[in-house]
C-alpha cells in the first residue's frame, strides 16, 4: 500500500497533477462513502426504472403495426411541426427578451424576469385555461382577432403552436439571458467605439458569441414543447391530424388501448433520448 | 396542554359520533329496504348483529357527470353518519377505472357505463357485482338562447358550427356516436374533449357552439348553456353501474353509501340531478 502510493506520489511529480491524481486512485468504490453512494443509487434506479417498465411490457411484436397505423404518424407529423414552429415563435420573440432582460436595466426588471418565468412553474392546464380567456374566440384579445380578422386559435393548429410556445419559450429565455449575462459585455463596447450601431453590436457580436446558449435553449424548448400536454389539450383540443399531438394521442390511447398507449410512448422515448444525447456536453457545457 | 384537552374532547366527541351513527345507520338501512330488499338485507343483518360502527373516510370514485348529485349525496351521508367523511375522485370512467386496476385505494366505484365499470370486474377488483343505480340520456348543449337555432341532432352537422364531442374512449363520446350512428349521421367536430365536463366547458367559454353531453351536465350547468332535446339520445342511453371494489379500506361504511345511493332518497337526488331511474 505504501509503496503504492510512494510511486504514484512520483508519476504525480512527474505529470504535475498531485491533488487530481489521488482522487482517482482511491479506487471507484471505495473513493464514494456509503451514505452517499446508497441513495445515489436509489435515485438512479428511481428515475430508470419507470422507463425500463415501459421498454420491458412494450407490445414489440406488435410494435411495426402499432407504429405503422396513419393515427400513429398523424400525431407524430404533428407533434413534430408544432413544436418546431414553437420553437421558431421562442427564438423570434425569446432571443430580444433574453437580451432585453439581460443588457438593459429599467424599473421592474426583476419583476419581469420574475412574470417570465412563471409559465415554468405554472401547472400546463392554468396555461391553457389562460390561453382561452386571453385568446379564445370569447377571451380579452380573441374576440377582436375573431371580428376583425376571423382567426379563431382554439381547435387549430395554430392554437397548438400557440400554447406549446407559451409553455415552452421561458426555457429557452432563461437558457440565452443566462448565456448573455456570462458574455463579456466588453466586445459589444468595443464594437460600439468602432462605429457600430447597437443593433449591429448585437447581430454581429452578440448573437455569434452566445449561439451555442440559444442552441442549448431552443433544444430545450423544442423538448418542452414536444411533451406538452395540459396547455394543448385545454387551449386546443383533441382533433386527430389537427391538434391531437403525441402526448394527447398517449393519453387517450391510453383509456381504451394501453398497448397503443405505450408504443405512442416508446416513440416520444426515442425522440426525448435522441435530442438529449444530441445536446450532451456540446451545448449543456458552460461556454469558455 | 391546551392542545392534548382539546384533542381529548374531540376524542370523545368521535365516540359519542360513532354512536350516533350507528343508530342512524340502522335506520337509513332499514328505510332503504323497501326499495332494493336484495342488496340491503344481508347488510342490515351484520350490522344489528356486531355493532355497526360506521367511521372512517369512504373513498368514492365516480364519473365526472355524478359530480353535483353525489356531491350532495356525500353530504348527506355524513350528516346521517357522524365520524364518517366522503370524499370524491370525478373523472372519466376510463381514468377512473385505470386506477382502480392500477391499485389506487378506493371503496366505491361509480361508472358511466358497463363498458368501463367491466374494466374493473374483468380484474377481479369489485367485490360485489355492480347494480345499475341510474341511467343518462345524451342531450345538445348550445349557447344561452340558442343563437344557432339548433333543434335537432342533425342541425349540428351544419357547416361552420363548432361542434365538440366527448371522445369516443369515453361514454359520452361512445354515446354520442351511438346516437349518431343511429340516425345516419356523420359529424366532424371541432375537438374529441376528454371528458364530458370539459366538453360542456368549452360551451360555456363560448368556444364552441355546442356539445353533445349528458342531459344531468346541461342541468347543472344551470343558464350557462341551453338544453337542446333530441329523439335519437333515446337510442343511446348510458346504465351506470356501482360497485363496492375488492381492496376497499372501509367496506362497512361504503356499502352503506351505497345502499343510500340506491334508497328512495338518493334516487330523489339523482331524478332531481336529470338522471333516469333504472
Amino acid at each position: 500500500m505504501t509503496k503504492l502510493d510512494a510511486s504514484d506520489a512520483a508519476a504525480d511529480t512527474l505529470t504535475g497533477g498531485p491533488r487530481r491524481r489521488r482522487v482517482r486512485t482511491g479506487g471507484r468504490a471505495a473513493g464514494v462513502p456509503l451514505p452517499l453512494l446508497l441513495p445515489a443509487l436509489v435515485g438512479l434506479a428511481f428515475l430508470l426504472l419507470p422507463l425500463i417498465a415501459l421498454l420491458i411490457r412494450a407490445p414489440w411484436r406488435d410494435l411495426p403495426n402499432q407504429l405503422t397505423s396513419t393515427a400513429v404518424w398523424q400525431a407524430l407529423q404533428l407533434s413534430l411541426v408544432c413544436a418546431t414552429a414553437a420553437t421558431g415563435v421562442s427564438l423570434v420573440l425569446g432571443v430580444p427578451l433574453a437580451w432585453l432582460l439581460a443588457r438593459t436595466d429599467f424599473p421592474g426588471r426583476g419583476f419581469v424576469r420574475a412574470l417570465v418565468t412563471l409559465p415554468l412553474v405554472l401547472p400546463p392546464v392554468v396555461g391553457g385555461v389562460a390561453l382561452l380567456l386571453a385568446l379564445g374566440r370569447n377571451g380579452v384579445v380573441g374576440q377582436w382577432l375573431d371580428s376583425w380578422f376571423g382567426i379563431t386559435l382554439p381547435f387549430t393548429t395554430a392554437g397548438v403552436v400557440v400554447a406549446e410556445a407559451f409553455v415552452a419559450m421561458p426555457f429557452l429565455v432563461i437558457s440565452v439571458e443566462g448565456t448573455l449575462r456570462a458574455a463579456d459585455p466588453r466586445y459589444e463596447e468595443a464594437a460600439a467605439t468602432l462605429g457600430a450601431s447597437r443593433f449591429t453590436a448585437f447581430r454581429r457580436v452578440t448573437l455569434p458569441l452566445i449561439a451555442p446558449g440559444i442552441a442549448a435553449g431552443a433544444v430545450l424548448a423544442w423538448a418542452r414543447a414536444l411533451g406538452e400536454f395540459g396547455a394543448t389539450i385545454t387551449f386546443a383540443g383533441n382533433f386527430p391530424g389537427r391538434t391531437q399531438t403525441m402526448p394527447l394521442a398517449v393519453y387517450l390511447a391510453l383509456q381504451n388501448d394501453p398497448a397503443a398507449a405505450i408504443a405512442l410512448s416508446l416513440v416520444l422515448l426515442a425522440v426525448s433520448i435522441a435530442v438529449l444525447a444530441g445536446l450532451r456536453d456540446r451545448w449543456t457545457a458552460a461556454p469558455s | 396542554m391546551t392542545r392534548s384537552t382539546r384533542r381529548t374532547r374531540t376524542r370523545t366527541l368521535r365516540v359519542a359520533g360513532v354512536g350516533a351513527a350507528a343508530l342512524l345507520a340502522l335506520s337509513a338501512c332499514s328505510s332503504s329496504d323497501s326499495d332494493s330488499s336484495s342488496n340491503s338485507s344481508p347488510k342490515s343483518d351484520t350490522s344489528a348483529s356486531s355493532s355497526p360502527k360506521l367511521s372512517g373516510t369512504v373513498t368514492v370514485f365516480a364519473a365526472a357527470s355524478l359530480k353535483e348529485s353525489f356531491t350532495t349525496l356525500g353530504k348527506e351521508f355524513e350528516k346521517a353518519n357522524p365520524g364518517t367523511k366522503v370524499t370524491f375522485n370525478f373523472g372519466g370512467s376510463d381514468t377512473l377505472a385505470a386506477s382502480i386496476t392500477g391499485g389506487a385505494p378506493a371503496d366505491v366505484f361509480a361508472a358511466a357505463s358497463p363498458k368501463t365499470m367491466a374494466i374493473v370486474t374483468d380484474k377481479k377488483d369489485a367485490a360485489t357485482t355492480p347494480a345499475t343505480f341510474v341511467r343518462n340520456q345524451l342531450e345538445i348543449a348550445t349557447l344561452p338562447g340558442n343563437p344557432d337555432k339548433v333543434a335537432s341532432l342533425k342541425d349540428l352537422t351544419k357547416s361552420g358550427l363548432k361542434v365538440v364531442l366527448c371522445d369516443k374512449t369515453v361514454p359520452c363520446g361512445a354515446a354520442a356516436q351511438k346516437a349518431l350512428d343511429a340516425s345516419k349521421l356523420k359529424l366532424t367536430p371541432a375537438s374529441y374533449e376528454q371528458d364530458v365536463k370539459s366538453a360542456l366547458t368549452k360551451v360555456e367559454l363560448k368556444e364552441a357552439d355546442a356539445a353533445v353531453v349528458y342531459k344531468t351536465d346541461v342541468k347543472a350547468a344551470g343558464d350557462k348553456v341551453e338544453g337542446v332535446e333530441f329523439p335519437e339520445s333515446a337510442k343511446a342511453i348510458n346504465d351506470y353501474p356501482i360497485a363496492l371494489l375488492k381492496d376497499a379500506p372501509t367496506p362497512e361504511a361504503a356499502k352503506a353509501f351505497i345502499a343510500l345511493v340506491q334508497s328512495a332518497e338518493g334516487q330523489k337526488v339523482l331524478t332531481a340531478a336529470g338522471f333516469l331511474q333504472p
